[in-house]
């Protein structure tokens, strides 16, 4: 059988359909479990940032600085590089280095500072003179956080969260050519080691279609909540 | 009765230290529109800042009815400050939420009960007139509709005190009317002490009833509206109250007197003030009558309504033949107390 040239693409009788579905199953999971994490810790760094800024106290002054340079760095270490780096830390917190629960810690720890800057950008585009509004009205702090600046920013935390969730999808299927699972282990596996184009292309279009369903989801969000 | 004591403020700038605030001293008394003008730069904002705490005077101190919030700070100065209203130039609603939700907001600060609060807020968008759009978001408002939810919104914990920093400045002449004559039966109504803050001298004349003036961080002059209209001493007050009357000011006033020495080149040029009550009084017609043999024309006028009155200047040209007749119809116009300023003499 020749497997090479163009037709092979489309030899769909050489894929295997059950492992198809449960590896793109695994690339969504990976993606929906570590999107949560991200959204959660991202939010809290970015607030952390937000309100450590430009603060006159030397503790805050200090955290502002631990916590931008923990985010300066993870944003610049290569993703592929971050996975083998974080191998041993995987190890020990998940009990394993291979299948899509060891990709969730990379994931995380790099998308969640991506995340974190950009939710730290969305607080700081919220008009100052409302926040200030707020405090003429003797709102606390936390209520500041919670009343203003988490819902006037929604739209921008939204989309920050699109195109956050994108980005991990390509990180999963990176995860997954060494050995994390999902699309992308069984487009390298089963389709590149195996010399079978057919299910690379297959799995390349469910990869596109996550990722256009995710902005399509992340748009409507952000027409429905941005009344500006 | 809100009282500054000998208050400067002095920020450190990168340039610099920025004097903001100098030596003022001001009290406030309760249930009065008091104004505050001044060019942008003089510190005005700086000012009424300090009344809610959102800034600190470098020295003296600022105090509310005897509480002096210059000295307040955490949960202290969180209650002071729900009692105190503000509306800003450019409103500051939170476009996240509706015109009633944006009204509902302090209240939910002040940990008010969701039933009570939308009562509240239902009540005062009826009060600021825009029952029907309680469902609108800011985005779907004019600016005059927005202020009003900023007004609502600052009266929502029943403050005793409005401040109100520029907040018409953003607006159109006809939107700024309406704007002020909102917060005017608001002070009315709820005899509630208002400090205005502007650069416009009409938001003075037309809501205010003491004024203060502020030039670089200094009070340079204050009183009662109509008295600072009537008699203004320092030079940038002349400037302001020459702003909104157009033509009593020093510099302009040698410009109009030239213009009128060539154009009405005989008979007596005349400059009448009038005020209060007087401006409703027919006093020239009756001097004409008295004088039939003066013969008048009317060069200029013009008249404002002020708090206390109106407030009103008239230039005329008398001629006559005889001098005799001209002196007459001057004195009677003193006698009716009119001020009466004779420009040029035939
Ligand atoms: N936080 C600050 N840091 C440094 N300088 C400041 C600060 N706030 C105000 N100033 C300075 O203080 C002076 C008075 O400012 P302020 O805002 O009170 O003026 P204003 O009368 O309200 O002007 P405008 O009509 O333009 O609003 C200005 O020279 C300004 O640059
Ligand atoms: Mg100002």
């Amino acid at each position: 059988m020749d497997n090479n040239g163009f037709a092979s693409y489309f030899r769909f009788s050489n894929v295997d359909w059950n492992n198809m579905w449960s590896a793109t199953w695994e690339t969504v999971w990976m993606t929906l479990v570590s999107i949560i994490v991200v959204a959660i810790l991202g939010a809290l760094l970015g607030l952390l940032l937000f309100e450590t800024n430009g603060s006159s106290s030397w503790g805050a002054r200090i955290l502002n600085w631990v916590v931008a340079a923990f985010v300066n760095i993870f944003r610049s270490i290569p993703f592929i590089i971050l996975i083998v780096l974080l191998l041993p830390a995987t190890q020990a917190i998940m009990g394993t280095i291979i299948g899509p629960k060891a990709a969730l810690p990379s994931l995380i720890i790099s998308a969640a500072p991506f995340y974190a800057r950009l939710v730290e950008i969305a607080f700081h585009e919220i008009d100052h003179g409302v926040i200030e509004a707020a405090q003429s009205m003797g709102a606390t702090r936390t209520q500041i956080i919670g009343k203003v600046l988490l819902p006037e920013s929604m739209p921008a935390l939204v989309s920050g969260i699109t195109v956050t969730s994108i980005s991990l999808i390509g990180y999963t299927a990176m995860a997954g050519a060494i050995g994390a699972g999902g699309l992308g282990n069984l487009a390298y596996l089963d389709g590149f080691q195996a010399n079978n184009n057919a299910v690379t292309l297959v799995a390349t279009v469910i990869i596109v279609l996550i990722v256009f369903i995710c902005q399509f989801i992340g748009d409507i969000l952000v027409k429905r909540i941005d009344k500006r | 009765m809100i009282e500054f004591k000998d208050v400067s403020k002095t920020f450190n700038a990168k340039e610099g230290q920025v004097h903001a605030v100098e030596d003022v001293n001001l009290n406030i008394p309760d249930g009065k529109i008091y104004g505050i003008v001044g060019y942008s730069g003089a510190g005005k904002s700086t000012l009424i800042r300090m009344l809610n705490g959102l800034e600190f005077p470098t020295t003296g101190s600022v105090t509310i009815n005897g509480t002096e919030i210059s000295g307040l700070s955490g949960k202290a100065l969180r209650n002071q400050r729900l009692k105190i209203g503000m509306i800003f130039q450019h409103f500051n609603l939170l476009w996240s939420r509706t015109v009633i939700e944006n009204i509902e907001f302090p209240l939910e600060i002040a940990k008010v009960p969701k039933k009570q609060r939308v009562e509240k807020a239902q009540h005062l968008a009826e009060l600021v007139g825009l029952a029907g759009r309680e469902n609108a978001y800011p985005s779907e408002l004019s600016g005059g509709q927005k202020q009003r939810v900023g007004i609502a919104r600052a009266l929502a914990n029943d403050p005793e005190i409005l401040l109100s920093d520029e907040a018409t400045s953003a607006l159109d002449p006809q939107t700024t009317d309406e704007v002020l004559d909102l917060l005017l039966s608001i002070n009315k109504q709820l005899n509630l002490t208002v400090v205005v803050i502007t650069h416009e001298m009409h938001v003075i004349r037309k809501i205010c009833d003491q004024v203060a003036v502020l030039d670089a961080g200094k009070i340079v002059e204050q009183g009662p509206v109509l008295d600072v209209f009537k008699r203004p001493q320092q030079t940038i007050t002349k400037r302001f109250v020459n702003q909104e009357t157009g033509s009593s000011n020093l510099d302009d006033t040698t410009v109009v007197v030239s213009e009128l020495l060539t154009k009405y080149s005989n008979g007596v040029i005349v400059k009448l003030t009038f005020h209060g009550d007087q401006a409703k009084l027919p006093i020239v017609s009756e001097m004409l009558r008295q004088f039939p043999d003066v013969d008048l024309s009317i060069i200029e006028g013009s008249i404002h309504q002020t708090q206390e009155g109106a407030l009103g200047s008239l230039y005329i040209q008398l001629i006559a033949e005889q001098q005799d007749n001209i002196n007459g119809a001057l004195e009677y116009l003193k006698t009716m107390r009119v001020e009466v300023e004779v420009i040029k003499r035939g």
